[in-house]
């Protein structure tokens, strides 16, 4: 038994661990991540042509990519989906989405108030928070070298 | 818009995802920390000037990932502070990030009141 020395616990570790096949997780990220946003962009050139404006469009686009996550999160599907495609469906908007809605139904047993009301938050509620706050630093120094002139 | 356009949003889209990817495999960044990262970045990228740029490149290809939502924030103050001053710092960013934020918290709501559907477990992203 080399379990007490530094070199048996590092092989039992490695043996034990799940081999990690980061190449497979990439090319599968990349395909799902890429999909998602090409299948955007089909959208978008959809709604340009229908002579929306380009602001608008994109956060059309967004907002359909939210509502169809949230409800393959409802579903049931979702997950099954992210198994796969890792951070391929967490990096676009779709894993914002999965995370509110995900949270919120996980939550119904503990109440609508300190239940899904608070734990709805438990994910988005950080992105939301520094979003804000990146915003805010930049807002002040936009503010302070328009007002200097810098 | 043409394919061109719908091949570069995936190839940007892709190669965000894929660096993210390496992030979950070799360190242990959980995707909550990994999400307010790419906000934070998204507003990084908008304040130094470099994400107009590559929107105008990349379309969806960078607007989709959560870096956009950062860089909306961003063009939300930005815009704010622009046409009424100092109080702009505190309303652009909810403003401009109003349609995703709400739009999900109340489908999310939703959701919920309309029961479990077929979910059974909390979501393991992570592996």
């Amino acid at each position: 038994m080399d379990i007490y020395t530094k070199q048996g616990k590092k092989r039992i570790i490695s043996e034990h661990s799940p081999h990690s096949r980061l190449g497979l997780n990439m090319l599968k990220a990349f395909l799902f991540g890429g999909g998602i946003c090409a299948f955007g962009e089909g959208l978008r050139g959809l709604f340009l042509s229908l002579g929306i404006k380009s602001d608008t469009s994109t956060l059309l686009v967004s907002m359909i990519i939210i509502v169809v996550a949230a409800t393959v999160t409802f579903l049931g599907v979702f997950d099954n989906i992210a198994r796969h495609a890792g951070a391929g469906t967490l990096v676009p908007i779709s894993g914002f989405s999965n995370a509110v809605t995900s949270q919120a139904i996980d939550a119904r047993s503990e109440g609508y108030v300190l239940g899904v009301g608070a734990k709805i938050f438990t994910i988005c509620g950080p992105v939301i928070l520094y979003g804000l706050a990146s915003g805010v630093i930049y807002g002040i120094i936009y503010y302070l070298t328009g007002l200097f002139g810098w | 818009m043409t394919m061109t356009n719908i091949l570069l949003a995936f190839l940007a889209g892709g190669a965000i995802a894929s660096t993210v990817q390496i992030f979950i495999d070799k360190t242990n960044l959980t995707p909550a920390r990994l999400l307010v990262f790419l906000v934070s970045f998204g507003v990084f990228l908008y304040a130094v000037g470099a994400y107009e740029p590559l929107f105008e490149i990349f379309g969806c290809g960078v607007s989709v990932p959560l870096i956009g939502f950062g860089a909306t924030i961003a063009r939300g103050v930005k815009e704010a502070i622009d046409s009424t001053g100092a109080l702009g710092i505190l309303t652009g960013g909810l403003t401009a990030g109003a349609a995703g934020i709400t739009l999900s918290l109340m489908i999310g709501l939703g959701f919920s009141l309309a029961g479990h559907g077929k979910r059974r477990n909390i979501p393991k992203i992570r592996r």
